[in-house]
């Protein structure tokens, strides 16, 4: 499938569901029945202004694509995008249609924003083969309603991405990360709290592998000023190292649970993070991004009652946890997706109910 | 303006809806005196007027929730009010509805600088919010030039935005969570202090939908350290092109100042007379903005003033003091304020693809010797989002007429060049019937699936966002279905 026209008529004419596959990267969700409309076909970048900072791409382009595009003018997605494919084992190019789809932010999310805030337009056809854009290529729009953040993290139940544009921002010129080893996770949320209430721009406050890593990004001089206020800031936290070598896409996809058969991505206030990590069973692995507010969890063993009790202990707080990666027979079997307040789960099978009438896309994936 | 025609089975039944109003609010919360109910039938978009058939002054989630259940019996459309400051016309009434006014719920409910955000009630004036925070070194960032005035609930209905938007984001990525009540009654809570949403993105499609999904009584903000510092430059040029050539030049070298402002010389003459900032006199000039530490600041604004040299800046000045900043600020702020003193004005507000800028500029130069108005033009140009200013006499008869006229072709022209009707001001009753100049009739039909899904009477709001054409029919075959 090559054509938003030919997805079109591939969903008039479905006959039953269907599974949208664009990379085949993010094997997530409650595994879907049904033929597969494949949409890595839908290739390209159609627009890039630098100058004004957007950029617009078929649904299938590869993520690497678009990166190696907006660095030859120095540019990239402010919003770090993870790759899935180390965790969840699968082969394949991560496309910008699934990233938006999925709303997949890394460790940058806490500054810059999510996919979602960078997420201008979207084309895309719903569940009775409707073509449907909405928002544009500009940076500011609030012509009408805003669509584009409902596609984003839909996962394909409301309809299948043909385009989308982007607000793209310029590189840095340097980076560099401040290091504080041997932390536990309440003393590691009072040093990242410190540095995300301070002014100094921390672009990535992560806890992993035992240590705080805290991110600074900029011009080069702004850089070493930001480290050394940062680091006299933060003396009374623990012994502060200055690293230019620190991997953050280790933070990005979660690469220390690269092993865990089953892994929850977690999304609470900052300061909640220690609580979940502490409700965890003895055995879980963790790791925290985004201040604390994201806790990625794995353990080598779980079942469905422990998923239900992370779930529990995440709806106490606030937030959501969502079953990332487990064996399809888990998946099958729970709630993947975090259970919603009554209100907001009749909104939400009402709206799918209005977009994909025969709940015939990716059907089921998100909620049962 | 074409307005609904008014229900007259709702407008008999004035004194029983006034009745069980009364009911579930304070007596000084029920307004029904047509002439205190006057003070509602407009917001900022003066030029279209109505009075509504009653007024509320609800004072906390639950009276909201009452009121809607009672209008939603009754079959009364609801007008959600914040502080009236639509330009848009978001807030105008009808004659047969309630206009629901969030005015009394201004309290902070939570304020939390570990995990950097403010729950508030929606009626808070938004430069309030960051006056909640601001003596702990936080604030609240999108900065609409309304701010002294305008509610957190107006700016989440028109999802609003602001000078500083380029680098912090506009409403909805500074919104956290809602609380928000449907016109049933139902009170639903989307999101709250985490990120992101765990399904479907709930808050994202609430946040801009001008009040017609729900009326938002309390939000989850994100708050943020103030920066150490900030400074502007003023930039003078030659030419509105040549300005629109350095914003590129300074975007494209990887600098990304808070703001970039621009003002042309109809806007410079009468900012100055009102906020005696000392604006260089020129055809055209920036206003832009870095922040940061003291040496942060001086190392931005070399390599910004580098750039500009380039372009043979016929004024460059650095503010020189906080103070002076203040009036720099002030009076790019005041510019809808200082035009208002000495002419009408149709303040539009469509966004362009920044790179054509100067073709814009262009045409509204020429449409505005075609159409016999003067245009003024001051714009937040790093994001192209555009505010000509088209200026009529309100007392000549057919001069609005064909303000609205000019109007509308600048909109479709900027449509045409690859932009949008409203970059931040929202649809409202204004830009309602264009809506079709930039969506088709699959992409109309798609928003108004989820106007059905959140308010399937069609009550909130009514005759706002979408053209009558379309909207009218489905509104009065929801009416017939109950």
């Amino acid at each position: 499938m090559n054509t938003e026209s030919e997805v079109a008529e591939a969903v008039k004419a479905a006959k039953g569901p269907l599974i949208i596959k664009g990379g085949g990267t993010r094997s997530v969700g409650r595994p879907a029945q049904g033929d597969l409309l494949d949409v890595s076909g839908l290739s390209g970048v159609t627009l890039y202004e630098p100058g004004a900072l957007t950029l617009v791409a078929k649904a299938g382009t590869p993520v690497a694509e678009i990166e190696a595009k907006l660095a030859e003018e120095n540019q990239r997605l402010a919003f770090e995008p993870y790759d899935l494919t180390g965790l969840l084992g699968t082969s394949g190019a991560t496309t910008i249609g699934g990233v938006i789809a999925t709303n997949a932010s890394g460790p940058r999310r806490i500054q810059a924003g999510a996919a979602r805030d960078f997420a201008l337009g979207v084309r895309f056809v719903d569940g009775a083969g409707n073509v449907v854009k909405n928002g544009g290529r500009v940076m500011k729009n609030v012509t009408g309603y805003d669509l584009v953040k409902l596609m984003s993290g839909s996962w394909g139940t409301l309809g299948v991405l043909t385009e989308v544009s982007l607000k793209v921002l310029p590189a840095v010129e340097a980076s560099t990360t401040l290091v504080i080893a041997d932390l536990a996770p309440a003393q590691a949320i009072a040093a990242m709290s410190a540095a995300l209430g301070s002014p100094y721009e921390v672009s990535g406050a992560a806890w992993i592998d035992g240590a705080v890593w805290l991110r600074l990004e900029g011009f080069a001089n702004s850089v070493d000023y930001r480290a050394d206020a940062l680091s006299t800031l933060l003396a009374s936290h623990g012994e502060i190292v200055r690293s230019d070598n620190c991997d953050w896409t280790r933070v990005r996809d979660a690469v220390p649970l690269h092993d865990c058969a089953h892994v929850w991505r977690i999304s609470v206030k900052p300061g909640d993070g220690p609580a979940v990590i502490a409700a965890l069973p003895d055995g879980s692995h963790s790791m925290m991004d985004w201040g604390g507010g994201l806790i990625w969890a794995g353990r080598d063993a779980a079942d469905a009652s422990l998923h239900a009790q992370i779930q529990s202990t995440v709806a106490g707080l606030g937030g959501h946890a969502t079953l990332i990666k487990a064996p399809e027979t888990l998946r099958a079997s729970v709630s993947v997706f975090q259970p919603e307040s009554t209100g907001v789960a009749s909104l939400s099978a009402a709206l799918r109910a209005r977009f994909d009438p025969r709940g015939i896309l990716n059907a089921g994936l998100m909620a049962a | 303006m074409e307005m609904p025609i008014p229900d007259p089975d709702v407008l008999a039944r004035k004194a029983r809806v006034v009745s069980r109003l009364r009911e579930v609010l304070p007596a000084d919360a029920v307004i029904d005196d047509p002439a205190e109910t006057r003070a509602y039938e407009c917001d900022a978009l003066t030029a279209y007027r109505c009075p509504p058939m009653v007024a509320v002054l609800p004072s906390t989630t639950a009276e909201v929730s009452e009121v809607l259940a009672i209008c939603h019996a009754e079959g009364v459309p609801v007008v959600p009010r914040g502080s009236g400051t639509s330009l848009a016309g978001g807030a105008l009434p009808t004659a047969d509805c309630v206009i629901l006014g969030v005015a009394r719920m201004n309290d902070v409910l939570e304020t939390d600088y570990d995990n950097r955000f403010v729950r508030v009630q929606t009626g808070r004036t938004n430069l309030s919010v960051t006056g909640a925070v601001e003596s702990d070194g936080f604030f609240y960032a999108p900065d609409p030039s309304s701010q002294l005035a305008c509610a957190i609930a107006g700016n989440i209905a028109m999802n609003s935005g602001g000078a500083h938007c380029l680098k912090y984001g506009v409403t909805t990525n500074n919104l956290m969570g809602v609380t928000l009540v449907q016109m049933d009654g139902t009170v639903v809570e989307i999101g709250g202090a985490h990120l992101d949403s765990g399904g479907l993105d709930l808050l994202g499609v609430i946040c801009g939908s001008e009040g017609q999904l729900g009326v938002v009584t309390e939000a989850t903000l994100r708050i943020l350290h103030k920066p150490e510092g900030a400074r502007p430059v003023l930039m003078g040029f030659d030419s509105a092109e040549i300005a629109g050539a350095c914003v590129a030049d300074i975007i494209k070298a990887g600098v990304l100042p808070v703001a970039i402002e621009f003002m042309d010389k109809m806007l410079i003459e009468v900012c100055e007379d009102f906020a005696k900032a000392d604006y260089p006199m020129c055809e055209a000039l920036l206003i832009v903005e870095v922040e940061g530490s003291e040496a942060e600041i001086n190392d931005q604004l070399a390599l910004i003033t580098e750039i500009a040299k380039r372009h043979n800046p016929v004024a460059l000045r650095e503010s020189a003091s906080a103070e002076e900043s203040q009036r720099i600020w002030a009076g790019r702020k005041a510019a809808f304020s200082a035009i208002g003193r000495v002419s009408d004005y149709m303040c539009l507000d469509g966004t362009i693809p920044v790179s054509e800028l100067p073709y814009v500029l262009r045409r509204i130069g020429e449409m505005s010797k075609e159409y016999g108005l003067p245009v003024g033009n001051v714009f937040h140009a790093g994001d192209g989002n555009m505010h000509p200013l088209i200026c009529y006499d309100a007392n000549k008869p057919g001069d609005l007429e064909i303000c609205e006229e000019f109007g509308a072709e600048v909109l479709k022209l900027c449509v045409e060049v690859g932009g949008c009707l409203t970059g931040e001001h929202g649809v409202g009753i204004e830009k309602r019937d264009l809506m079709t100049y930039q969506y088709a009739p699959s992409d109309l039909e798609a928003q108004m699936a989820i106007k059905d899904v959140f308010d399937a009477k069609w009550l909130l709001n009514p005759a706002k966002v979408f053209p009558l054409s379309v909207s009218e029919t489905r509104r009065k075959t929801a009416i017939a279905a109950e």
